[in-house]
């Protein structure tokens, strides 16, 4: 984890052209409202000047017993030369409709310019996660999940400031400092002068104020995340703390980490305490100088005190713009950093594909119902093991032709493999721990490519045909049975529409889970909780069986799950799966004595070549490694096989 | 409320004296501050009466003086309020962990890490803004408030009373959006962690997903999610993007009120354009107060929530702890051990059953079983990750349960079924439980579990990282980094949870054999699967549902026909399988 950390806190620079060019390609399809966006903040900073400018008006006009003041010919005119009628207009006609407007400019930008943020990581998030339905598992293999779950969502969430708080802030900023400052000069220009004596400060001191806050920020962020990985570590593996006696020990690193934590923090503390009262001070500093210098001119008649009461309140409106334009800083900088990583994830070539020209295989299982067999459920006879009554027409459904493979490209997990299944099939593949069984189902549906010879279905070379209709042949069934959070249903149905609530149903009663199911308070709407959590081994299994089922598929590949369970549900589960390959064609990485007894092939794989080929007796008779491997995973299974299956 | 934040006293009370420095620092600053616009009055009525240059001067030299002074109170308040703070959170965050320290294996199997991090990350920080920024705003908010208030109605009480009107709107409407907005936030926290389990489930289920052709509904299904989340944020958005601009307006009100009414007393001679231009400025001071106000109400009240959350980790106590030893109590161990008609239940479900067992001090002995017989539960009671109970378990002719704890463990080497390694370097991680060991002990001990050829191979050797920042080890090089952790504490009792499964039978030769010779005269406990690896034992106990049922030497139960052999059998027959080419 703390590598991770580290790695998501690499910050560069804050300006990329090339990764800020793509990313403002994003707000392309919003591109009206940005526009009406950034008229709007060019307005809001225009009226930003607006009320310290009345203020000067009003008192110029009514308020200055001096009687000096001069305003502007158009507002003279307007103005009525008594007062209180006067007071009224500038506050009514003048200061209200400014006021209103500046609210709806303000309202109206930051709600439309977030709203486009909004719209622009939904966009990215469908486009990353798109992305990831569709490149291949060896890129699973080798990226955490986590890390790509980061990708889709905290990253993505970075960028949401950049748009909804960053590129038109950054304007509205600019335009009101800009207005503001020219005001003043067209007011007074020697006065403004002097009074923009302190904005260097102001700058000065924000930057320094910046540098400060973003040093103790990156000490506080590897501080917390330092934190958390030795509490997520050290809660973990409590026991071995407290087998080893190093609760003294563990205390003394952690409350380093916490003194680390505390330090980073009273720095921040420092510069804030440093820079609000600075800031304040030179708020102040601006009065004087306007009292004074403006005292000065007044005298010698060239400022009006109202031009001096407007200044006052202008000086105290240069420092929200400069402070947030500094804020911006650190906006860009993590948006630069996080656009870096999903751009690269984007850039990810996806290596398994579709081929260019596919060749269509047409298995619209719609059509058929999930209990296919016309006949009712009598078995049609099975291929004879050795395939030598095959009819030269007919093509094996599948067949490996001398595949190997390495996943890291290197060593061959698989090699030399060739076998065939031809329909109706049941082709039982056993072997030790590491023998690659894993790997032939996950050749066959194209998780990953061969490297040397051919998959082929249905006669075809997999790679010619298109991953859906090459993988909708196929149901498959994990040794751990991966359920998604849902209903029972809709872990058994997923997403495939054509699935009918009846074919569920069927479904579910053809592989006797349909009874634990109507047990549920829900029934089938039950909700499955933490990937199921709440269910049994059994009940997975059951229930992976029925989603195989429902798809009815025309190859249905299995892989028989290790896990010791009570003879009951391993009735429950023998039975299922007795069902489940019915009149199927099936491939099966098998652990269970009666499966292999009723395949009528089994391949024996070792350290990845395929070692021995034929039934069950014949196996036994060769005395070979099916013999031993008999002895060793399936010889004790006979007893209790026996005696449940007479029950 | 003072009640509900009892639980804090002790840890406030330690900053007793710096809270009272605070609060003065805070008084001098803020009462300073609000005396600065009497001056920018008395320099416009100066403008306006043509005073002197020097006499502007004056006015403008003092604004600065108390401007430092300001400046400088309000950092130290700021120093010393916030600083506390952090504080009070190092200490609670040391206390917190001290405490977890403490806490037995049976809270840890009933809790979720998750949920303790949660605690310990979110909560805390929600306490630490109440004690910081939550008193001193509050403090800060009065202060000026009341002499902001308290100037301004000397000034002219009519106009105050005018200008304050919009402002209470204001209080109200940051703590009632505020309280929208963070309810907001939560509706959309919970969406995005959903999303975002989605995604992980997803990225997960990828094999099941791929197979059943599932990548165009999943990216509807997303799609849909993404969609409310968006909708959840547009929520937001909404009160967000309106409190800001609704409270500028608010304030704008005032200065209107102030224009209107204040322009009128100046016409009238009521009051002065200085008084009329300090007015605005005191409004200035008033906007940070008035938002203040319903920003901190709101801080308090998650303070408070999240603190009775913390609590309940301090609430739970530590169950096996040092109660039951006596005056005197044993300093060293032999180690022998012994099992008396011992049962044992976990959550109500009883795991072992009529165990008795001895173990004289040097001898070893090995457990043998199926998964789930009960063979860890039976060796976690010794150095008492679980409690046996009373008088069931004795060490040394004593029962356990009056042997220290400290003593008890420090005469314990263990390897847990599951490897638990640290992110450290392999050196600290050999070194976990005897920090004081040499450079020459931890080769020696590495050198018994056979890893250190292994180490020396690595480029950085002992300094290599471990974990997924630096080196992934592989499962029996972590077992036999695990084997080194415990026998460098030179124990006399050694406790190995099939510890060498993941080892090739080869390593487990060498290894079983320097550990006899490390071990020669210390207690033994083997668990194991593996014939080759008990044979040797003194005893060999077979358990089956928490029961023994076989005991006796490698010979005496190869007789037996029993589970035994047929382990024995079955290895012979892997080892076989493992020749063919």
């Amino acid at each position: 984890m703390p590598d991770n950390v580290r790695e998501e806190e690499i910050l560069g620079k804050a300006y990329d052209s090339r990764l800020m060019r793509r990313l403002l390609a994003y707000l392309r399809p919003y591109w009206r409202v940005v526009t009406l966006a950034l008229v709007a903040i060019f307005l809001y900073g225009i009226l930003q000047a607006v009320p310290p400018y009345l203020m000067k008006v009003e008192v110029d006009r009514y308020l200055d017993p001096t009687r000096h003041g001069q305003i502007p010919r158009y507002l003279a005119r307007f103005l009525s030369p008594n007062p209180a009628a006067g007071i009224f207009q500038i506050a009514f006609a003048l200061f209200l409709p400014t006021v209103l407007v500046t609210f709806f400019l303000e309202f109206g930008q930051s709600f439309t310019m977030q709203l486009v943020g909004q719209k622009v990581m939904y966009d990215l998030r469908k486009e990353i996660f798109a992305h990831l339905q569709r490149l291949q598992l060896s890129f699973y293999d080798h990226n955490p999940v986590g890390r790509m779950v980061t990708r889709v969502t905290t990253d993505v969430d970075v960028l949401n400031d950049l748009f909804s708080s960053g590129v038109v802030a950054i304007f509205g900023d600019f335009f009101t400092l800009v207005s503001i400052i020219a005001i003043m000069l067209e007011m007074n220009w020697k006065l403004a002068l002097l009074t923009f004596a302190v904005l260097p400060l102001i700058v000065m001191t924000t930057m320094w104020f910046r540098q400060a806050v973003r040093d103790s920020y990156r000490r506080i962020r590897i501080a917390i995340a330092r934190i958390n990985a030795y509490l997520q570590e050290h809660l973990t593996g409590m026991a071995v703390l407290q087998l080893f006696n190093r609760e003294e020990r563990s205390y003394q690193e952690f409350e380093k980490i916490n003194r680390l934590h505390m330090g980073a923090y009273k720095d921040s503390i420092l510069a804030y305490g440093l820079f609000y009262p600075a800031v304040e001070f030179l708020g102040v500093t601006a009065v004087a100088i306007i009292i004074y210098a403006g005292g000065g001119m007044s005298l010698r008649g060239t400022v009006t005190v109202g031009t001096a009461i407007a200044f006052i309140q202008y000086s105290q409106r240069f420092f929200r713009p400069i402070q947030d334009l500094s804020d911006k800083y650190n906006i860009l900088q993590s948006a630069m950093a996080a656009s870096e990583r999903i751009f690269k994830l984007l850039d990810t070539p996806v290596e398994i594909t579709d081929p260019a020209e596919s060749l269509a295989v047409v298995s619209d299982r719609r059509t058929a119902t999930v209990m296919s067999p016309a006949d009712g459920g009598h078995r049609p006879p099975l291929q004879s093991p050795d395939g030598d009554q095959r009819s030269p027409l007919q093509q094996p459904l599948v067949e490996f032709r001398n595949a190997g493979f390495a996943y890291d490209g290197e060593h061959r997990v698989i090699e030399d493999i060739s076998f065939t299944i031809d329909p109706g099939e049941t082709v039982a593949v056993v072997g030790h721990t590491g023998a690659g069984k894993t790997t032939l189902t996950s050749l066959l549906l194209r998780f990953y490519d061969v490297q040397d010879g051919q998959v082929l279905f249905d006669g075809v070379d997999a790679r010619r045909l298109r991953l859906q209709d090459l993988r909708r042949n196929f149901g498959m069934v994990l040794q751990d049975p991966f359920l998604f959070s849902g209903t029972i249903a809709s872990n058994i149905r997923l997403g495939t529409e054509w699935i009918t609530d009846t074919q569920v149903r069927e479904a579910a009663r053809r592989v006797n889970v349909l009874d634990f199911v109507q047990s549920l308070p829900g029934g089938f709407d039950e909700l499955v909780k933490e990937r199921g959590v709440t269910l049994s081994v059994g009940q997975k299994q059951l229930l992976s069986f029925a989603r195989a089922l429902a798809h009815n598929p025309r190859v249905l590949i299995l892989d028989e799950a290790t896990s010791s369970v009570d003879p009951e549900t391993e009735y429950m589960i023998r039975e299922g799966l007795r069902r489940l390959i019915e009149n199927r064609t099936s491939l099966i990485i098998a652990h269970r004595l009666s499966t292999i007894q009723n395949a009528s092939k089994i391949i024996v794989m070792h350290k990845g070549r395929i070692r021995e080929v034929g039934t069950h007796q014949e196996l036994l008779q060769q005395r070979g490694i099916y013999f031993k491997l008999y002895q060793l995973q399936y010889k004790d299974q006979e007893m209790p096989a026996l005696e449940a299956g007479a029950s | 409320m003072l009640r509900r934040l009892y639980p804090l006293k002790p840890y406030l009370a330690r900053y007793r004296s710096r809270f009272v420095a605070g609060f003065v620092t805070l008084l001098i600053a803020q009462l300073t501050g609000v005396t600065i616009p009497l001056f920018i009055k008395a320099g416009i009525d100066g403008l306006t009466h043509r005073a002197a240059l020097g006499r502007l001067l004056f006015f403008a030299g003092l604004m600065l003086g108390l401007a430092v002074v300001k400046a400088v109170f309000q950092f130290w308040m700021r120093w010393i309020l916030i600083g506390i703070s952090r504080d009070v959170e190092y200490d609670l965050r040391n206390d917190l962990f001290a405490h977890l320290c403490r806490l037995s294996q049976r809270y840890y199997t009933g809790t979720r890490t998750g949920d303790l991090m949660s605690k310990l990350t979110n909560d805390l920080n929600a306490v630490r803004n109440m004690v910081g920024p939550g008193i001193m705003y509050s403090a800060t908010t009065v202060v000026v408030g009341v002499a902001t208030i308290g100037l301004m109605v000397h000034l002219d009480w009519r106009l105050t009373l005018l200008a304050l009107i919009p402002l209470p709107v204001a209080s109200v409407l940051v703590k009632v959006f505020g309280q929208k907005i963070h309810d907001r936030f939560e509706r959309i926290q919970a969406m995005y962690s959903e999303l975002t389990e989605r995604v992980r489930e997803n990225l997960s289920g990828v094999r099941v997903i791929r197979a059943f052709c599932q990548e165009e509904p999943e990216m509807a299904l997303f799609d849909r999610m993404n969609q409310e989340f968006v909708e959840r944020n547009k929520g937001l958005i909404w009160i967000s993007s309106f409190l800001w601009p609704v409270l500028a307006m608010m304030f704008a009100l005032s200065f209107m009120l102030i224009l209107v009414a204040g322009g009128r007393h100046v016409i009238s001679g009521a009051i002065s354009l200085g008084t009329f231009a300090a007015f605005n400025v005191y409004l200035m001071y008033l906007i940070w107060p008035i938002i203040a106000l319903g920003w901190v109400v709101n801080l308090m009240q998650r303070g408070l929530a999240s603190l009775e959350r913390l609590w309940t980790i301090f609430l739970a106590r530590p169950e096996i702890d040092d109660r039951e030893v006596p005056a005197q109590p044993l300093t060293s161990l032999r180690g022998e051990i012994e099992f008396r008609d011992l049962d044992f239940a976990y959550n109500g479900k009883p795991v072992l059953k009529g165990i008795n067992l001895s173990v004289p001090a040097g001898k070893t002995v090995a457990i043998v079983g199926a998964t789930g017989s009960g063979k860890s539960t039976l060796v976690s009671l010794i150095p008492r990750l679980y409690d046996a109970p009373d008088g069931a378990l004795l060490l040394d002719g004593v029962p356990i349960r009056r042997i220290p704890l400290e003593t008890l463990r420090r005469n314990i080497g263990f390897v847990p079924q599951e490897t638990f390694l640290f992110s450290e370097t392999i050196r600290e991680n050999v070194r976990f439980g005897a920090p004081d060991a040499s450079e020459a002990d931890v080769e020696q001990a590495t050198d018994v579990s056979n890893i250190l050829p292994e180490i020396h191979g690595f480029p950085k050797g002992f300094e290599t990282l471990v974990g997924e920042r630096g080196l992934t080890l592989s499962g029996g090089q972590k077992q036999r980094t695990a084997i080194s952790r415990a026998v460098i504490r030179d124990p006399r009792i050694l406790i190995l949870d099939d510890a060498l499964s993941s080892v090739d039978t080869g390593t487990e030769e060498k290894i079983l054999q320097h550990l006899t010779g490390v071990m020669a005269g210390r207690t033994t406990l083997l668990i194991s699967h593996r014939v080759s690896t008990v044979q040797n034992a003194d005893e060999i106990v077979v358990l089956d549902h928490g029961e023994i049922v076989e005991r006796g030497t490698h010979e005496e139960l190869l007789t037996l026909d029993g589970y035994y052999s047929e382990l024995y059998n079955r290895q012979l027959i892997e080892e076989e399988l493992e020749k063919e080419a």
